[in-house]
């Protein structure tokens, strides 16, 4: 499913957080984008599953298409979207009340979809191996998801947005709470997924960009209080070895402010 | 000063820092049975009870951190001024709870018999064994009325107010009016509920489901208030979490925001229900007095309650009508006891778990 953003700006109320943002997301690849923070990525990430539109007040003019399917368009449903497009939070946010094998069937279940037992298990098993948790909570799937620690909830909320098989799968920062070791393996992970769905990922790490992404976007303010935009989008390569703009180069290599 | 050691230096220093002298240990109980000493002297030389504990308390909270003044310093003085006054405020409260709760007991308690449980006061004359029969079923009528009423119309407002309103004109409206439900008067919602049926009903129309109707006006806001705290404690990140997983709104709220809030929200309600079950005046006016066991809300005729029980046999003003509403008393006690025990119980049992 590749993804088309047109002269796309972003507000909350009357403050303008991204402005003029075109570009093209190539199916079945992972795109990165990098930039300080404040400069409007989750913003936009948001915008690519219409969760933007959840805080009162916020909204979105432009044109963003998946799949040539216009997402903004005035009869599509939030919901359907959402199905299509899955993501990753920033910070982990298991579900309280759900046990960790609820958790990763929480799209299912929240949806009342009914299922044979071993089909569940089937899919349990294979998203916590996908977001490489199985052998840590293989034995206590019926724990709350709570109980577990901080980057095994990320991996938990990982394996629950892959529970669901969307098509394109935005991650916000989904390492910024993971040792080396686990962000190794959700790198693999973003790697296989790859192969299936079209990745979105926002990280501050220029490594990892660099390592699990085909295309790079970089977002900046202008000045502080100014909405932010898109500097440059082109191939990973391209961007960390010869960028069109002094301000990436700038920034990629660690000279910026 | 030559500084040939350091080390040696620095370690002196830090004594003189972060030590000084000391209270011996257990002064508060050197200072507490001196004031009690002070207070008994007060007793002695005629002062009442009152008056003595009052002196006692003062003389504690004066001397100790005086005391400590002396010999410790400044901070600790007046740490023990402020730690002797909480405690002291915390007695006040406490005292006249459990003095209540003592009188009550104590004089409540011979009452109580299987017949005072079981008989009415149907036909009793003078010396004749009667019982709140009758009012402890019509208060858990009256009471269930107001419940089924209350629950679903305060928990959805809520819902709409925290879920779906966030911030817009109508929700702003309906919460300044919860507020102003909240400080009606209890008489006046009997009032209300006695007016609005005697115009359906014609005059003079006392019964059950008035009564409930006038409990539920005063149980509605603060259903309303206790499951919108309840909702506000839902972090918007396990929304968010659950639209991004393609759950819509409505789903998100029943099966993922009310089953994380549902322990507070039952243990609000709970509270609420005990709240109102010892009202009395909507229920003199609403439902009215019986001698009998009626059972029958929506039948055209007064259902007695509990507390309305009470008020009748206290003002029967008769030995025995002052044991029997001290009977009535207990066992409303003792309901809403049990009430605040299931909202606890329910409250743990639905918490969500950390598994930690
Ligand atoms: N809920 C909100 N209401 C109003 N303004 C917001 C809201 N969330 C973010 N903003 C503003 O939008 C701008 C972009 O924020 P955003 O969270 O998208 O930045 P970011 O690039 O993801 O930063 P970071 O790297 O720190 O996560 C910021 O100026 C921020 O203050
Ligand atoms: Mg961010």
């Amino acid at each position: 499913m590749s993804i088309q953003v047109k002269d796309t700006s972003i507000f909350y109320g009357d403050f303008k957080a991204v402005e003029d943002v075109t570009m093209s997301v190539k199916p079945k690849s992972v795109t990165a984008f990098i930039g300080p923070s404040g400069c409007g990525k989750s913003t936009f990430l948001r915008t690519l599953n219409r969760m933007h539109e959840v805080i009162p007040g916020a909204y979105v003019e432009g044109k963003i298409t998946i799949a040539g399917q216009d997402i903004y368009g005035p009869n599509v449903d939030p919901v359907a979207v959402r199905r299509k497009v899955g993501m990753v939070f920033q910070r982990p946010n298991p579900f309280p009340t759900m046990s960790i094998y609820d958790n990763v069937l929480a799209g299912n279940k929240l949806n009342a979809k009914r299922m044979k037992k071993s089909e569940a298990d089937t899919i349990v098993e294979s998203a916590l191996r996908g977001a490489n948790l199985w052998n840590e909570v293989k034995d206590r799937l019926g724990k709350p998801g709570m109980g577990l620690s901080g980057g095994q909830q990320q991996r938990l909320c990982i394996a629950r947005a892959i529970a669901v098989q969307p098509e394109v799968l935005l991650m916000d920062e989904p390492c910024s709470a993971l040792d080396p070791i686990s962000t190794a393996a959700i790198e693999d992970l973003i790697h296989e997924l790859k192969s299936d769905y079209t990745i979105v990922i926002v990280t501050h790490n220029m490594q990892q960009a660099a390592r699990v992404s085909d295309d790079t976007g970089f977002f900046n303010l202008k000045a502080a209080g100014q909405p932010g935009h898109l500097v440059e989008f082109n191939p990973t390569k391209q961007m960390f070895t010869n960028p069109d703009n002094p301000d990436t180069e700038a920034y990629i290599s660690g000279r910026f402010g | 000063m030559s500084k040939i050691d350091p080390s040696v230096d620095d370690v002196v220093q830090e004594e003189n820092m972060l030590a000084h002298a000391t209270l011996p240990r257990g002064a508060q109980w050197l200072v507490g049975v001196a004031a009690l000493a002070l207070g008994g002297l007060a007793v002695v030389l005629g002062v009442g009870i009152v008056g003595a504990a009052v002196i006692g308390v003062l003389a504690f909270l004066i001397g100790y951190p005086l005391w400590a003044l002396l010999v410790e310093n400044k901070r600790s003085a007046t740490d023990k001024l402020v730690t002797g006054l909480v405690w002291t405020a915390f007695a006040v409260a406490v005292i006249p709870l459990i003095w209540l709760i003592y009188t009550v007991v104590s004089r409540g308690a011979a009452t109580i018999s299987p017949e005072f449980l079981t008989f009415s006061m149907r036909s009793v004359t003078g010396d004749d064994q009667g019982g709140l029969y009758h009012a402890l079923i019509g208060t858990l009528i009256v009471t269930g009325i107001a419940a089924v009423i209350s629950i679903p119309i305060g928990i959805m407002t809520a819902i709409y107010l925290i879920e779906y309103g966030k911030g817009n004109r109508l929700a702003k409206g309906i919460t300044f009016l919860v507020d102003v439900m909240t400080g009606i008067p209890s008489i006046v919602a009997g009032l209300f509920a006695f007016a609005l049926f005697t115009l359906i009903m014609g005059p003079g129309t006392r019964f059950g489901f008035g009564g409930g109707v006038a409990l539920s006006l005063l149980m509605i806001p603060t259903v309303v208030r206790s499951t919108e705290e309840m909702l506000k404690l839902v972090p918007d990140d396990l929304r968010e979490a659950a639209y991004a997983l393609g759950v819509p709104k409505w789903r998100t709220i029943t099966k993922m925001v009310l089953p994380t809030a549902i322990g507070g929200i039952v243990t609000g309600v709970v509270l609420s229900i005990s709240r109102v079950i010892g009202e009395t005046a909507p229920l003199l006016v609403a439902s009215g007095f019986n001698p009998n066991l009626n059972t029958n809300a929506f039948d055209d005729s007064p259902m007695m309650t509990v507390p309305v029980f009470i008020y009748t046999q206290l003002s029967e003003a008769t030995a025995k009508g002052v044991e029997y509403a001290w009977g009535g008393a207990l066992v409303l006690f003792i309901l809403v006891m049990v009430l605040n025990l299931i909202a606890r119980i329910v409250g743990t049992i639905f918490a969500p778990k950390t598994g930690r």
